[in-house]
């Protein structure tokens, strides 16, 4: 079992607050494959198409008959501790400042012997589970978990440089008002988050949930208004120092396109919200949470962005909040390029329809705010970057993935429930 | 009004002397434009007014080393507000009647306050009704043609949710019935309506026949409106002088603005409080 972390003392103000340091982001364009699966939490590595060789580490051309055709491939995870050292000392500040450090190679099922991290759980020569985590870097790096859960086991200090979980943290959850506002606070509070600050806009109309929410164990409801910067600014000079996770699900979609809606009104409110909310939000907030990578077990450790799926494809039915959605996805590209130096992971929660008022005409598979919220969580347990919430989500980013173009048509017959 | 200016240039100079020396002051009864002042809630599916937004532009700074300004963005109708005619459907046809074609003149007038702050305070439904007007009338004349009037609630003294009173069946607010905007229209020939509250009508103003009375009479009969006015507890029922005066918007149907009455100083309670 994995000793239990303490709640973090109140921090020393004559302190120098640590700056985060971080492990070699160097990787070769093949070896980025890894990276890439380990945004989505998926253990991928490449097989060769030709042989079915399974590579490690990733490469250009396979290892045993030289073919160039090798497509990732999710692996079976499991594998056996063949070897481990403990790092007492490194060259590297990163892990010089967090030693000792366990590594070993694992023997894999599927085939290779490989490098990976070491949780404190598994015992020499015991059987693993092999994840492929994101480093504070944001790169691929493949960590052995024991191969049954054991207790605690979240609270190994390697595993938690390479996740986000709530435990401990402070979150601020954007919009009070949203539909998933309170199954995001149940969420966050049944995963220990210490404090649940919960952004409040417009308190001189009210909203059906505002009491059960309040009665939350460590929410408070500040006054916070996306579209208003004077109100995003006076929130972050406040808390922008004790925000550990932030969540916005703060959101404007009404339906309609571009011809039958005929003015820029909602367009507008769209851009408002889903777009410059977030610019807002980030250029509020980032900062401090820039500085904050490091900070202990209360550290800053994650922005989650909860989009549509349909940034990545318009839904012509709803295609002016896809439009706004798809520019809300870009700046997050952006945010965490800007963020990745601090240590602090860009999570993006991808859903389809939802379900609540505005999807209300259409018909299920919709995405309960309670599957949301335990997706959000889930994927800061596991440090993500990605994260697709329901079949219809799942199944949009697979066509996507196939190919761009075949889905965009494939979009402009698909009912988005505009009534 | 019974002053009779034999001599325009004589009476605009004691004006003048009066405004300097305080025997006239200048009350004001705007609020301030705030991103969180209330707007009027519709459903969700309909446009919605714009709220008072502003975006720093430079502070003297690396944006602009010895000046600060600001872009900010509203709607027409957001903040304390001037509807015009052509706001309502009723008035879609007056002649002038956007604000940038109405003639100046017309924003300046006397102005009648009647207080129906009591009523208000007992029934947040309060209606204003032509037997108020009569008791108004009973004590301080009849009001006069040309005039602004103006309903005092009180109701700019709230604050938060209690000022919009939003509850599943609507909003709850004070506000004229048709019967009233009738009479002060047709009979009383008055030049605008204003309130406190967030709009000309009442918070249940949908359900009465003609639905929001003050929009359809008002402006079906070219006059005016002001909303979420402030301070017109400081005004005297008669005798003050209301300025109110949009910005002059190419076919705009309200604006936000800066409403001011004159008002003769008679030791009136409040002068110290502004
Ligand atoms: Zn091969």
């Amino acid at each position: 079992m994995t000793t239990p972390i303490a709640p973090p003392p109140k921090k020393d103000p004559q302190q120098r607050t640590r700056v985060q340091t971080l492990p070699s982001g160097a990787r070769s364009r093949a070896a980025l494959g890894l990276t890439a699966a380990a945004a989505e939490g998926r253990f991928m590595l490449q097989v060769c198409a030709k042989c079915g060789t399974v590579q490690y580490p990733p490469r250009d051309a396979c290892g045993t008959c030289l073919s160039v055709d090798l497509p990732w491939k999710d692996i079976a995870p499991e594998g056996r501790l063949i070897a481990e050292t403990t790092v007492r000392t490194s060259t590297s500040t990163y892990f010089r400042e967090r030693t000792p450090w366990r590594v070993g190679t694992v023997r894999l099922e599927a085939g290779p012997s490989i490098i990976c991290h070491v949780h404190g759980d598994v015992a020499r020569g015991g059987a693993v589970r092999i994840s492929n985590r994101l480093d504070k870097s944001g790169q691929g790096v493949l960590f052995a978990l024991p191969a049954e859960r054991t207790q605690n086991m979240e609270d190994d200090p390697q595993l938690r440089e390479m996740t986000a979980n709530p435990k401990f943290r402070r979150v601020l959850i954007t919009d009070a008002r949203s539909g998933n506002a309170l199954a995001l606070a149940q969420a966050f509070a049944k995963a220990e988050a210490s404090i649940i600050f919960v952004g409040e806009a417009e308190g001189w109309r009210p909203y059906p949930h505002r009491d059960e929410l309040a009665a939350i164990p460590g929410v408070q409801l500040l006054p916070l208004d996306v579209t208003d910067t004077s109100s995003v600014a006076e929130l972050a000079a406040e808390i922008g120092g004790k925000t550990d996770i932030l969540v916005n699900n703060a959101r404007f979609m009404r339906p309609g396109g571009i011809l039958a809606r005929g003015d820029t009104v909602f367009a507008r409110d769209e851009m408002e919200v889903n777009y410059l909310g977030l610019m807002r939000l980030a250029q509020a907030f980032g900062p401090a949470m820039l500085g904050r990578g490091a900070d202990g077990q209360n550290s800053a450790a994650a922005w989650v962005n909860i989009l549509s799926v349909y940034a990545y494809s318009n839904l012509p039915a709803l295609g002016a909040f896809s439009a706004s959605s798809a520019a809300a996805y870009s700046l997050t590209q952006c945010l965490r390029a800007e963020m990745r130096p601090g240590g602090v992971r860009v999570m993006n929660v991808y859903a389809g329809p939802t379900d609540d008022d505005w999807h209300q005409p259409l018909p299920p598979p919709k995405v309960a705010p309670q599957a949301l919220a335990k997706a959000v969580v889930a994927g800061l347990k596991d440090g993500l970057e990605d994260v697709f919430v329901g079949d219809v989500a799942q199944d949009l980013i697979d066509r996507w993935r196939a190919g761009p173009k075949i889905l965009e048509r494939e979009m402009s017959e698909t009912d988005g429930g505009a009534a | 009004m019974s002053v009779q200016a034999s001599n325009p240039a004589a009476l605009l100079g004691d004006l003048a002397l009066a405004l300097v020396s305080g025997a006239v002051e200048v009350v004001d009864l705007t609020h301030t434009l705030d991103p969180d002042f209330p707007v009027i809630v519709l459903p969700p599916e309909f446009g919605q007014c714009a709220r008072f937004r502003m975006e720093e532009i430079s502070a003297y700074d690396h944006r602009g080393p010895a000046w600060k300004w600001h872009n900010f963005t509203c709607g027409e109708h957001t903040g304390t507000h001037f509807d015009a005619p052509s706001h309502w459907v009723s008035g879609r046809d007056v002649p002038n009647g956007s604000v940038d074609e109405i003639p100046a003149e017309r924003f300046i007038g006397p102005v009648c306050v009647i207080d129906c702050s009591q009523g208000a305070k007992a029934n947040e439904d309060f209606e204003l009704t032509p037997e108020v007007i009569a008791a108004w009338e009973a004590e301080n004349g009849r009001i006069p043609e040309g005039s602004w009037v103006l309903m005092r609630t009180d109701w700019s003294k709230r604050r938060g949710a209690a000022y919009l009173n939003m509850r599943d069946d609507g909003a709850h607010s004070p506000g004229p019935t048709p019967e009233a905007m009738r009479l002060l229209v047709d009979e009383r020939g008055i030049r605008g309506f204003g309130t406190e509250t967030v709009g000309t009508d009442a918070g249940q103003g949908a359900h009465y026949t003609p639905p929001y009375p003050a929009h359809f009479f008002l402006h079906g009969a070219g006059r005016y409106g002001l909303q979420c006015l402030n301070n017109l507890d400081r005004l005297p029922a008669t005798g003050a002088m209301l300025i109110a005066t949009p910005l002059k918007i190419r076919n705009g149907t309200g604006s936000p603005l800066r409403v001011i009455a004159l008002v003769p100083n008679q030791g009136l309670p409040n002068k110290d409080a502004q």
